[in-house]
């Protein structure tokens, strides 16, 4: 029934759909544990967990934290400002150093494509990565899932649609792979400087107007537009963009159906979405946030015992 | 499996008969049902809670207030077992635990380290006024000084077996059985 993740959770691409359903399953359960009184269980007791956050983020880190927290894991929290990396330590040292230190797992983010998959070929704790370059951001990747079947009671045969900077974007790199592996058809919206030039490889299909995206799909998965990109000359300017590519309530009044908004954060309202979309009845916005510290809470829990054969054997003797 | 491995310990009627008596200790020791709340264990401790439940309304007239245990989460043995699949969450009745007679329901009693979980998971959800545990089968073996408060029926069971609790809703029939695990079984 349920199958083992193994050592570290590096991206969504080679996971299975068992796989990815075990953490979707396991996830539900622990949402309830968010709503108690005291929002703590015993099952990382004495784990130590460090937050290594090479690149600025809020809701993620915080995220990870509380799901930590929420577990009774013992974490610490590095980030590069303040920290020995801006001596100019190199990544393995330092979790060489960590490591000397006794700690169990690693949550990373860096601003290096594969800089999940380095650390973990080469320490023997878990590695969970939290955002890699553009390369992917698995957990955002699985708080959709989770957060689109909430909804729709299922992901198979759904139509998702990504808008905006899909080139840089790890989040819809790590969407495109989780969903098309549970059975969605995936497609891509945004301007043709930000899309990847064959991005129809992934299995995906390419929209050229949002209306037509509109018009498609039953998710719009709206994506932040890193405002460094305009000075990088992908897009001519802030409110060019939005009259092209901003969500709006007139766009989605054409769509007369059940569409469901979602947006990783943070949001630049007025830009990629319009704050009536965002605060709106399609919005899951907030769900996502939510649904983020459960699906965190599932993935260490899953990667802490880390020996799926024995949990295996357990579940056979368990009657005993 | 064969037949021939499988020990009928309880059948439907013994069961029934078993639960009948239980339910009435769990009023008589709890002095009434004013305060009482059965926690069933998952799986199995949920379904024998459930059959408590209605016994007592049959007899009490009175729908006592009930909710579920997921112990996973509280296992001491995470580290030489890996993860189990969470099953099903724990359920908490409305008013909650705290100065309340709570009953921990279970299939078996074996280890007492299900029962020790179970404790500290209640310890967390509130201040129960007393704390009661109920079950089914004692299979005697306990690794923990816990001892069942009220008990359906005691066996004794040989290196080579273990009990084996079913439920309808899981197994399709009631009863209670002795597996023998053959030299070559797990």
């Amino acid at each position: 029934m349920s199958e083992g993740l193994g050592k570290d959770l590096v991206g969504l691409e080679n996971l299975s759909e068992a796989q990815l359903l075990t953490i979707l399953d396991t996830a539900e359960p622990f949402k309830e544990i968010s709503e108690r009184r005291i929002k703590k269980v015993p099952v990382l007791r004495g784990k130590t967990i460090v937050n290594l956050f090479f690149e600025a983020s809020t809701r993620t880190r915080v995220s990870f934290e509380f799901a930590e927290k929420r577990l009774s894991a013992d974490t610490v929290n590095i980030s590069s400002t303040g920290s020995s990396f801006a001596k100019g330590e190199t990544l393995v040292d330092t979790a060489r150093n960590l490591e000397a230190m006794r700690i169990d797992m690693v949550v990373m983010r860096h601003g290096a494509s594969g800089a999940a998959r380095f650390l973990a070929e080469r320490i023997p704790s878990n590695v969970v990565n939290a955002g890699d370059g553009s390369h992917e951001h698995p957990t955002q990747g699985l708080l959709d899932l989770l957060t689109i079947r909430d909804h729709y009671g299922r992901l198979d045969g759904l139509k998702v649609c990504i808008v905006g900077d899909i080139l840089h974007s790890r989040v819809a790199r790590s969407n495109i792979y989780g969903l098309l592996t549970l059975g969605a058809e995936v497609g891509v919206c945004g301007p043709p400087t930000l899309l990847p030039p064959a991005a129809g490889e992934l299995g995906v299909c390419v929209f050229r107007r949002l209306e037509e995206a509109i018009e498609w799909a039953d998710v719009l998965n709206v994506l932040r537009l890193q405002l460094e990109r305009m000075h990088a000359g992908y897009v001519p300017s802030l409110r060019e963009y939005n009259r092209i590519w901003g969500v709006s309530t007139a766009r989605l009044e054409a769509a007369a159906r059940d569409l469901l908004i979602l947006h990783p954060g943070p949001m630049n309202r007025g830009v990629e979405i319009d704050s009536d979309v965002a605060d709106g009845p399609h919005s899951v916005i907030l769900n996502q946030v939510t649904n983020g510290v459960a699906v965190r809470m599932a993935v260490l829990y899953l990667l802490a015992g880390g020996q799926p054969e024995k949990a295996e054997a357990a579940k056979q003797g368990a009657e005993a | 499996m064969p037949e021939d491995d499988r020990i009928h310990v309880m059948d439907e009627a013994d069961v029934r008969q078993a639960v009948a008596r239980m339910a009435g200790e769990i009023v008589e020791r709890a002095g009434g049902t004013d305060r009482l709340v059965l926690m069933g264990i998952h799986r199995r401790g949920t379904q024998i809670a459930a059959m408590l439940r209605e016994e007592i309304a049959r007899t009490e007239g009175v729908r006592v207030a009930s909710g579920s245990i997921d112990i996973t989460l509280y296992r001491d043995d995470l580290e030489t077992i890996g993860p189990r699949p969470v099953v099903g969450g724990s359920e908490l009745p409305p008013e909650g635990l705290d100065g309340q007679d709570v009953v921990i329901v279970d299939d078996v009693a074996y280890t007492g380290r299900t029962a020790r979980a179970a404790l500290n998971e209640l310890n967390d959800w509130g201040r129960p006024r007393r704390t009661l545990l109920c079950v089914l089968v004692d299979r005697g073996g306990r690794e923990l000084p816990i001892q069942p408060d009220v008990t359906g029926t005691s066996v004794h069971v040989l290196p080579n077996q273990r009990v084996e609790v079913l439920v309808p809703e899981l197994d399709e029939r009631l009863g209670v059985d002795l597996i023998n695990m053959g030299a070559g079984a797990p």
